[in-house]
């Protein structure tokens, strides 16, 4: 039932997104070459048909996927970032936040909803790979961190979305302590028996994955995602050879143990639907007699 | 000894004054004038040189090869020390060390990056670099620290976590995940003590303390100046740029309020004194450990957290 509604929601999603989109009504995809209806493509949540290649996709894309008739509250969305450090490389730090806010329309690299996946409250931090290559500077782990003190507040379940290059440089030692700080807000969520879902997509490293990236309840992933704490090229270089295939992929992943399961985008409002249930058990009893009734009236 | 090029100028000096007391020995000439000159002339040199270092020359000095390493501050500060092995799961990380130690009566769970100072101990401790089991083997101390209800020291001294094919395979970004996360929570008072390098997670993966404390010649950041600016500048040259752009040094650090107190160092650095620093941080840890200690648990462990809350430099439109 919930997939048929979601179909129709991608496809008036998709409707919006071909005005927006001037290349027109077909989606090329990068991996296998093979071309789908947009439309299609959308209300495939991203992901090509013909081989599964998962398109990165930002948050607004991800809270359409998640929340019922992608309807959510957003959250926090004043706040903005600081130049603690006046960091300049090639340009003001300022300068590139400035542009990155306007190249995306986005504030910084999180963006914080809560809404209720097949009717039950959900709290999502989903990071934005466009601003700033998903980057943790201070705006993200104040983010994050106020996601959590809402679902501690609320009592929901909060779920993270990660998607980074890991540290922000131009925040230094501000941007290092956002891990501490995420990491200290989840311990305060652990001690009162909330869940907390951490679902990696491609790319999660350094200290993205060195914080709340691997401190879920459950560590899920998109499949083919690349997760790790130091970056391929740095090892590359440390160990003076190439890496195996499949080095720090989802699966590679799963294999040593540190993924719960890697979750197809196409599964994953239903999986996260059913841990959400499982969770609770007067929802599971409400669940099993629905199923039950379906299945009498079938 | 190593001298940096900054240093020439007094290593010069120092040089005339051994001239000049090894004439006065053979006792030809009454060189005490020209002594006690080139004595006071060292003094104002070193106090000027020292008083005005760049980030990049205290980068320097936090890697000089004679600088004290955790074992040399153990066995500087504690009457006994026990080392204590192994994660339990995979094996015994020689970068990272810990045990109970005492001072003055009092036990403390110790635990610590560990460099190594010639050739074949660097590649036993790996540099400093710990991997996965060295994180866990961290917590696993400070679990048993908390169980036995005995503070925690860190000493923080690494170019940053072990980057390489089983660090990953191991989970290198769980291990210092969860430290971070048992760090915050932990029941028993935590003093880090940054006595080097602080390198990014590496770094952090045992650094939530109530007390987080960097000598004064040591550098912490999120990544190395060399490193910074090979990714910003594309090239190592502007290794100098970098350590100034990214405020690594103590006082930046206590500026910006990213850490809790600097412990001054001996003139020139802790190399030059060992005695002295091993004196000082030992003065610090009974200081502070008592400080901690007057606070209930609960407070204890919520101060630490609402510490780590607070970091970060964002406005809200
Ligand atoms: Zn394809």
């Amino acid at each position: 039932m919930s997939w048929f509604k979601r179909v129709k929601e991608g496809i008036s999603t998709s409707t919006k997104d071909k005005k927006a989109t001037p290349d027109g009504l077909w989606y090329k995809c990068p991996r296998c070459k093979k071309t789908t209806i947009k439309e299609d493509h959308v209300a495939n949540n991203y992901v090509c048909p013909h081989c599964e290649y998962h398109h990165k996709i930002g948050s607004e894309e991800y809270f359409h996927i998640l929340f019922d008739e992608a309807q959510y509250k957003e959250l926090y969305d004043n706040i903005i970032s600081g130049d603690p450090l006046e960091f300049v490389d090639s340009k003001p730090y300022t300068k590139r936040i400035e542009e990155s806010i306007n190249k995306t329309g986005l504030r910084d690299a999180v963006r914080v909803g809560v809404g209720k996946v097949d009717n039950q409250h959900l709290v999502v931090a989903c990071m934005d790979f466009n601003f700033i290559g998903g980057s943790m500077g201070s705006v993200v782990g104040e983010k994050i961190g106020r996601a959590i003190d809402y679902a501690r507040e609320h009592k929901y379940p909060v779920m993270v979305i990660s998607k980074s290059g890991g540290a922000r440089m131009m925040e230094a030692a501000f941007s290092l302590m956002q891990m501490a700080k995420t990491s200290a807000k989840l311990a305060l969520l652990g001690q009162e028996g909330i869940p907390y879902i951490s679902l990696m997509t491609d790319p999660t490293t350094g200290g993205v994955t060195a914080s709340f990236a691997m401190l879920g309840d459950f560590n899920i992933a998109e499949p083919e995602a690349l997760i790790g704490f130091a970056g391929p090229r740095v090892i590359k270089e440390t160990i003076g050879k190439d890496l195996p295939k499949g080095f720090q992929s989802s699966e590679f992943l799963l294999e040593h143990g540190f993924l719960d399961f890697i979750v197809p985008r196409t599964q994953l409002k239903d999986q996260i639907s059913t841990l959400l249930y499982m969770l609770s058990e007067k929802k599971t009893r409400q669940r099993k007699e629905k199923i039950e009734a379906a299945k009498s009236e079938a | 000894m190593t001298t940096f090029d900054f240093e020439k100028p007094i290593a010069e000096l120092e040089e005339q004054l051994e001239k000049a007391t090894s004439i006065a020995e053979k006792g030809k000439v009454d060189m005490s004038d020209s002594i006690t000159k080139l004595e006071a002339e060292i003094e104002k040199t070193k106090k000027e040189v020292y008083s005005n270092l760049t980030g990049w020359q205290k980068v320097q000095i936090s890697r000089h090869p004679e600088r004290p390493y955790t074992l040399d501050y153990i066995q500087g500060i504690c009457d006994e020390f026990l080392e204590l092995h192994g994660d339990r799961n995979v094996k015994d990380d020689k970068a990272m060390i810990g045990g109970f130690g005492t001072i003055e009566g009092k036990t403390y769970m110790i635990i610590g990056h560990q460099k190594g100072r010639n050739t074949k101990q660097r590649q036993m401790r790996n540099f400093g670099m710990a991997n996965p089991e060295g994180y866990r083997k961290a917590l696993r101390l400070m679990k048993l620290a908390e169980k036995f209800n005995k503070p925690v020291i860190t000493f923080i001294d690494t170019p940053g976590a072990s980057p390489g094919l089983e660090a990953e395979e191991r989970g290198q970004g769980e291990a210092i995940a969860r430290n971070l996360l048992e760090m915050a929570k932990l029941k028993v008072p935590v003093l880090c003590f940054i006595i080097g390098e602080g390198a990014s997670g590496g770094a952090l993966g045992i650094g939530i303390g109530d007390r987080v404390m960097m000598l004064e010649y040591t550098w912490y950041s999120v990544i190395s100046p060399e490193s910074c600016s090979s990714i910003l500048w594309r090239s190592w040259d502007f290794k100098e740029k970098a350590a100034d752009a990214l405020k690594l040094t103590s006082d930046d650090m206590l500026k910006n309020g990213l850490i809790d107190g600097v412990v001054k160092e001996p003139i020139g650095g802790a190399h030059n004194n060992p005695a002295e620093i091993f004196a000082t941080v030992k003065k610090e840890i009974k200081r502070l450990t008592k400080d901690l200690r007057a606070l209930e648990v609960d407070d204890l462990v919520m101060q630490r957290i609402e510490k780590f809350s607070h970091m970060g430099s964002y406005h809200e439109i």
